[in-house]
């Protein structure tokens, strides 16, 4: 059975570098923008980092929604917002806002005084009462696991990597999680714990999209040694592109399936999620890879740093002499279709011959 | 890459069928009772079966507070006896301070404040001022003692109101986590954990005069007290000695009853209980003994003859379930301290099943919008994608069930994302072999190289996601922790599917199978 549909075209060569001036200002503008808007009108903060009171209940008949805000209002109670929500409209959502040295008492009492307004038969869909002690609190963990994780995904880039490529790493989170935060900066959409959990999910989806193609550059590496960066770095997004492309619509297709069906408990969550993977697949291919150009790849460590067994050894300079003298001739060659693999055993014995002598050379070189 | 030893097929199998049996108590939920221990459904969060999470404080320092005033009972008692001129002895906070106004006094005094407890450190301020506060041992071990026993204490009176399966766990140094399955107005219990239920018996001062009470002057070792929230006959304050005569410790049975018709609560003492209230009602016939419950007075009827039997009544203008809920709060014991609700989050059946729904209902679609994509993105493969997607969706369940895992919302969304995220292994392989196979490669080195280059990507990739998730478990709390643990098991479940599983489906199609292509 042949595959039925091809999305994504074979053998693509799209000059993904030639961009990438007007990405990296674009991404430069989108994360001031974000910035400045976390600045002045920071975050929607939901009850679970504000605190307060949320109440949302089924009415016994749909409510006079204007009579019971004023209702709620008379109580004196604080920013009190009343709104309707999901499809029965008999359905009303609540929320107290405190003022930051509300007392847990006076939350309680609070709580106590809308359930008096709403009377009797009302079926409690759910209720949350979050004292400010506790709200400080969750923001402080969240700051923590958003930030640890970066910090900890980093240092795993690093070590498995190069330090070039954990930077590279590290400004496309930022810029995912920064932009994410502006995004729910704008448009008020409310911020809560479900979000943390979102945004540090997107952070591991990111970079695992990241690390696949970061995988495939350090390939490349390894086997063209003499090509240009620029060219390098196409030929990787290029060849790594079909599968960015269909893991990201998997992915986006579940997620969707969550935003539309997933109700609205839910709903904050997979539409933070859903921005993530457009946002991360695209800061793979425009913020991470792109970025690496402005680093001083050292490409000889990188390119010589699994030396490990002696077969392997051969092989990398079984592929070098196949694959050297071709580029050695055009140092700028658009390599894809000359491109040969580890295992194509092909070469000429004297040019392999050659190739692996000059290689511990190398490996000495590193040391001093 | 393209060989595998028998034990490992058997291993592979077998791990299959376990995740298959493990995952199979779910689809027979409602026997879930009938089966062993080892062999149940996942348990659902508090968000999906509805029911109660509350967080609670302690306030352990209270109990600090208390022991020093307790202290300073005594130091009054004895400097008095010693003949040693005071001032202004009293607590603030934590810590007790007195004054000795007279210099030659200071040193024995000093001696002698030293001397009532030895968990208790006295350092000597200006003019004669001396400050008493328990030492750092002391003030750990008495609030670690507080919480352990306001644990025990809230477990016992969730117990009497017939909750079924509530969790009561520590959390922190002073935090008490409630789970209260099924419950969904949860005011009750909040009442009745939020009330420290200590009850005492004290000693009406007769002396304070109607004026002098309103006042606000009375003798020292007497206090002004209000009057409970029932007590609406009484006076609005007693003047009340601050001496404890019985306390409730000594309770051993509390019940509902009725005298006169009254709802009232009947008690019985233990045997020293039971001699010390024969003793105060021996001695002061005649004189008022104050109910005190929580600082406030109940009630303070007129000791008409010695209580000998060790049991007696608590009247006051009760409603029935009011002596119910004070019976029951008496049995379970008071609590050391007060708890303050700090956190509370309920919801309801209805939207708890309307959760499910939805989330059953986008996994299902999810489910088969990514299975339809990989058929008709790959073909033969992308049907071996999806067997291995199945066997995932097993093991992610099943594992969860065997480690007694609570499943969420948010879970249920990690298992979306699971789907989502767990063919990308499928995806770089089956890429990867396309790759090959363009670069002129035969159908079998294609596959072998497919496999053993996208393994390296996607070990790093997935690595990667499993530390933001595991970050997520360490730092997130109720149904966040359950997104955590789904996503965690899901990455490592789909590695396995997506390595061996597929790979193993697509050997034995290359052995079996006289393919000349790829047929993707």
């Amino acid at each position: 059975m042949p595959a039925l549909l091809n999305i994504v075209p074979v053998d693509t060569r799209i000059d993904f570098m030639k961009g990438r001036m007007v990405a990296l200002i674009l991404s430069g503008v989108l994360m001031l923008a974000s910035v400045v808007s976390l600045g002045v009108q920071k975050l929607n903060f939901g009850i679970d980092f504000a605190g307060g009171v949320l109440v949302e209940a089924r009415m016994p008949d749909a409510p006079d929604i204007a009579d019971l805000r004023t209702r709620l209002n008379d109580l004196g109670l604080g920013a009190v917002s009343l709104t309707h929500i999901g499809d029965d409209d008999r359905d009303i959502m609540i929320r107290v806002q405190q003022p930051e040295d509300a007392t847990e008492e006076e939350e309680n009492a609070t709580l106590a005084a809308v359930q008096g307004v709403l009377g009797d038969g009302v079926d409690y869909r759910r209720v949350e009462l979050v004292g400010p002690k506790v709200g400080g609190e969750l923001i402080e963990a969240g700051i923590w696991a958003v930030s640890l994780s970066i910090l900890a995904i980093v240092l795993y880039i690093w070590f498995r990597f190069e330090w070039q490529f954990a930077i590279g790493a590290m400004v496309a989170l930022v810029h995912d999680v920064v932009i994410t935060l502006g995004l729910f900066s704008v448009l008020r959409l409310e911020f809560d714990l479900t979000t943390v959990a979102a945004l540090l999910t997107l952070a591991g989806y990111s970079i695992n999209d990241t690390v696949v193609v970061y995988d495939r550059v350090r390939e490349k590496l390894r086997k063209f040694k003499k090509m240009g960066l620029v060219d390098l770095l196409n030929l990787a997004l290029n060849r790594t592109l079909s599968r960015t492309i269909l893991t990201s619509l998997t992915t986006l297709i579940a997620v969707l399936s969550l935003l539309f069906l997933g109700g609205d408990v839910l709903r904050n969550f997979s539409a933070a999620l859903a921005f993530g993977i457009v946002i991360g697949t695209y800061s793979t291919v425009y913020v991470a890879v792109p970025i690496l150009v402005y680093f001083d790849l050292r490409r000889e460590a990188i390119a010589g740093e699994e030396t490990v067994g002696p077969e392997e050894q051969v092989a990398a300079a079984a592929t070098d002499a196949a694959t050297e003298g071709p580029l050695a001739e055009q140092e700028e060659a658009p390599a894809p279709a000359s491109e040969t693999t580890s295992e194509t055993a092909s070469a000429p014995p004297r040019n392999a011959g050659q190739r692996s002598g000059k290689k511990p050379k190398k490996g000495r070189g590193r040391k001093r | 890459m393209l060989y595998f030893a028998k034990w490992k097929t058997t291993l592979i199998v077998l791990i299959c069928l376990a995740g298959v049996v493990f995952s199979a108590p779910n689809a027979i939920r409602g026997a879930a009772d009938s089966l062993p221990d080892w062999w149940q459904p996942v348990t659902l969060g508090l968000d999906l079966q509805g029911g109660s999470y509350l967080l609670l404080e302690v306030e352990a320092d209270e109990v600090v507070a208390e022991h020093l005033e307790a202290l300073v009972e005594s130091a009054r008692a004895e400097l008095r006896t010693a003949r040693i001129r005071y001032l202004g002895l009293g607590v603030e906070g934590t810590t007790a301070t007195v004054t000795i106004p007279d210099a030659d006094q200071r040193g024995s005094a000093q001696r002698l404040l030293a001397g009532l407890d030895n968990a208790v450190e006295v350092t000597a301020g200006d003019d004669g001022q001396f400050l008493m506060t328990l030492n750092e041992q002391a003030m750990v071990e008495r609030r670690n003692q507080a919480v352990e026993q306001s644990i025990e204490i809230v477990r016992r009176r969730v117990d009497e109101t017939g909750t079924r399966e509530p969790t009561i766990q520590r959390q922190g140094q002073t935090r008490i986590i409630v789970e209260l399955p099924g419950v969904d107005d949860p005011q009750r219990i909040k009442d009745l954990i939020g009330r420290t239920a200590k009850l005492t018996f004290h000693l009406v001062d007769g002396r304070v005069s109607p004026e002098e009470l309103v006042a606000g002057r009375v003798p020292p070792g007497t206090e002004i007290l209000p009057a409970a929230e029932n007590n609406a006959d009484g006076p609005p304050t007693y003047p009340v000695r601050k001496r404890v005569e019985v306390s409730g410790d000594r309770l051993v049975d509390a019940q509902p009853s009725f005298q006169d018709n009254q709802p009232v609560v009947s008690f019985r003492f233990d045997t020293q209980g039971g001699r010390q209230f024969g003793r105060v009602t021996s001695e002061n016939v005649g004189v008022n003994l104050a109910i005190v419950l929580d600082g406030a007075v109940i009630s303070a009827p007129v000791i008409r003859e010695p209580i000998l039997g060790g049991s007696g009544i608590i009247s006051g203008s009760f409603a029935v379930q009011e002596t119910q809920d004070l019976a029951l709060l008496l049995r379970a014991g008071a609590l050391p301290a007060p708890l303050m609700v700090l956190e509370e989050r309920t919801v309801g059946p209805g939207l708890g099943a309307d959760s499910i729904r939805a989330g059953a209902l986008a996994s299902l679609l999810g489910f088969a919008l990514v299975v339809v994509f990989m058929l008709a993105s790959y073909g033969l493969f992308g049907g071996m994608a999806v067997v291995a997607l199945f066997v995932n969706l097993f093991l992610l369940l099943g594992t969860l069930s065997f480690l007694g895992a609570t499943l969420t919302l948010p879970g249920i969304a990690g298992i979306v994302l699971t789907m989502g995220m767990a063919v990308d292994a499928n995806v770089l392989i089956f890429e990867r072999m396309r790759e090959e196979t363009r670069n002129g490669r035969t159908l079998r080195n294609s596959i072998e190289t497919g496999f053993r280059q996208a393994f390296k990507a996607i070990v790093d990739a997935n690595v990667t996601t499993l530390v933001a998730a595991g970050l997520l478990f360490y730092f997130g709390s109720g149904p966040v922790k359950g997104f955590a643990v789904t996503l965690s098991i899901g990455i490592i479940s789909s590695m396995f599917t997506a390595v061996m599983v597929t790979r193993l489906m697509v050997v034995t199609w290359l052995r079996r199978g006289r393919a000349q292509a790829l047929p993707i």
